[in-house]
């Protein structure tokens, strides 16, 4: 039998035991339908899940959820929208009790008297001209300056295939503002005018992922396996897909046989009562799903599928330190 | 070490093999005191798997919260025989 102190060195073995006993289990909640922007493109409002359900407004109801979202074992909140801080009140029920992360657009900047410690990921979507086409505004002006310097800040960018060539520019503008980034990829059936990936692009895309890893160690937070794995849609000899797919509600879940899953993962409306299928949109289609969080996680849970060679656990260590650092478990 | 925690321990290794499909070792060669965790590589959904075949086995309830304190076949088996003979 493999074990794990078999395949590996003294220093990648401490760094297994750091992260070995975690034990993260998060679940997703919608804080609001409602969003200062409407970009194209973004699934929440391409998929009518804004009008799945009618916003819980009573703030001690949101307080008494969290508590028994705490009592179903669940130790990291992971909110988004809509725009989350369009409901302060509603970040502060979760952030008072657990550690919480909450993706936002930086538009409206988190205060940070309020919440001092939460981590806070910025959507950007490519350069100045791409922002303007899918959002409608420079984003990047306004949450750098928002941002800059944050240590509990990192911008999560989805690259479209029009970024092939770009991503360095933007890269060293995060730099420049002391933040970090992690790169995530738009999946094709957002369907939005000339932003597909086809095939050569994903390729392309992963040598250049890897590129800026390489030359951005200090604000890239990313692993080349992960790269591999939202490209290719492959891990070890498996395919992601509806079948392999870690991030479905389990009260959704009625696959059989069920494969390895989040333990216990809910996303929630924020009615606080409606369940959506997983942690993106219901109208999307697995097999070409790039969810950057659910091939994460995929990587995650398949843990024993990696002791088999030093290579592949040194691959699941790197993407499980990647997780845990975003959602700082661990330091960067 | 008595007769019934050796067979306890044994019919652990067995059912941790079966239910993680591991290879090359067998219930009689599984070391008792590996660490299930830093060595073996389970995590807290191969653990849940577990404890409910040990339920279904043993007729006793294995508390989340103790998830963490049982990390070799040897302390589960201890565990079992704790919660058998409080039963009793
Ligand atoms: S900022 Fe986020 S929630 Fe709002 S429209 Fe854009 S992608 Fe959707
Ligand atoms: S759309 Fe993506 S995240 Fe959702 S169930 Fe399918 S594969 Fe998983």
């Amino acid at each position: 039998m493999k074990t794990v102190s078999s395949l590996l060195d003294a220093e990648w073995y401490e760094r297994y035991k750091k992260i070995s006993r975690l034990n993260i289990r998060s679940s997703i909640y919608d804080v609001t339908d409602r969003c200062n922007l409407r970009c194209k493109g973004c699934f929440f409002f391409s998929s009518g899940e804004h009008e799945r359900a009618s916003e819980e407004k009573d703030v001690d109801k949101w307080h008494s959820f969290v508590e028994k979202e705490m009592d179903r074992g669940v130790n990291l909140a992971i909110l988004i929208g809509g725009e989350p801080t369009l409901c302060m009140d509603r970040i502060e029920a979760f952030y008072k009790r657990l550690p919480t992360f909450c993706a936002t657009n930086g538009l409206i900047k988190v205060p940070r008297d309020r919440f001092p410690d939460m981590m806070v990921g910025l959507s950007l979507w490519g350069d100045s001209q791409d922002e303007i086409t899918l959002r409608g505004q420079d984003t990047f002006k306004i949450t750098s300056a928002n941002y800059e310097g944050d240590p509990h800040a990192y911008y999560l960018y989805t690259i479209t295939p029009k970024q092939l060539g770009k991503t360095e520019k933007i890269i060293q503008k995060i730099k420049n503002i002391g933040l970090k980034v992690h790169m995530q990829l738009l999946s094709n059936d957002e369907d939005v005018n000339g932003f597909s990936w086809k095939a050569e692009e994903l390729i392309a895309i992963r040598a250049e992922m890897d590129a800026m890893l390489d030359a951005y160690p200090g604000t890239v937070v990313s692993s080349k396996y992960y790269h591999e794995v939202i490209t290719t849609g492959k891990m070890l000899d498996r395919t992601f897909g509806w079948s392999e797919c870690p991030s479905v509600t389990i009260l959704r879940d009625n696959r059989d046989p069920q494969p390895k899953r989040l333990t216990n993962f809910i996303r929630y409306a924020s009615d606080l009562k409606t369940v959506h299928r997983c942690c993106t949109s219901e109208t999307r289609d697995c097999s070409t799903c790039k969810d950057g969080a659910a091939h994460m996680s995929w990587i995650m849970v398949n843990k024993r599928a990696h002791i088999k060679t030093t290579k592949d656990l040194q691959n699941w260590i790197e993407v499980y330190e990647m997780f845990a650092k975003l959602y700082q478990f661990i330091p960067w | 070490m008595t007769t019934d925690t050796t067979q306890t321990i044994a019919r652990i290794a067995e059912i941790i093999i079966n239910e993680l499909k591991l290879e090359d070792v067998t219930p009689t060669t599984f070391d008792a005191d590996l660490d299930l965790v830093d060595e073996v590589g389970i995590d807290s959904m191969d653990l849940a798997t577990i404890a409910l075949v040990l339920r279904d086995e043993y007729g006793i309830r294995i508390d989340e919260d103790d998830y963490p304190k049982l990390t070799t076949v040897r302390i589960i088996a201890e565990y079992i025989s704790t919660k058998l003979a409080e039963k009793e």
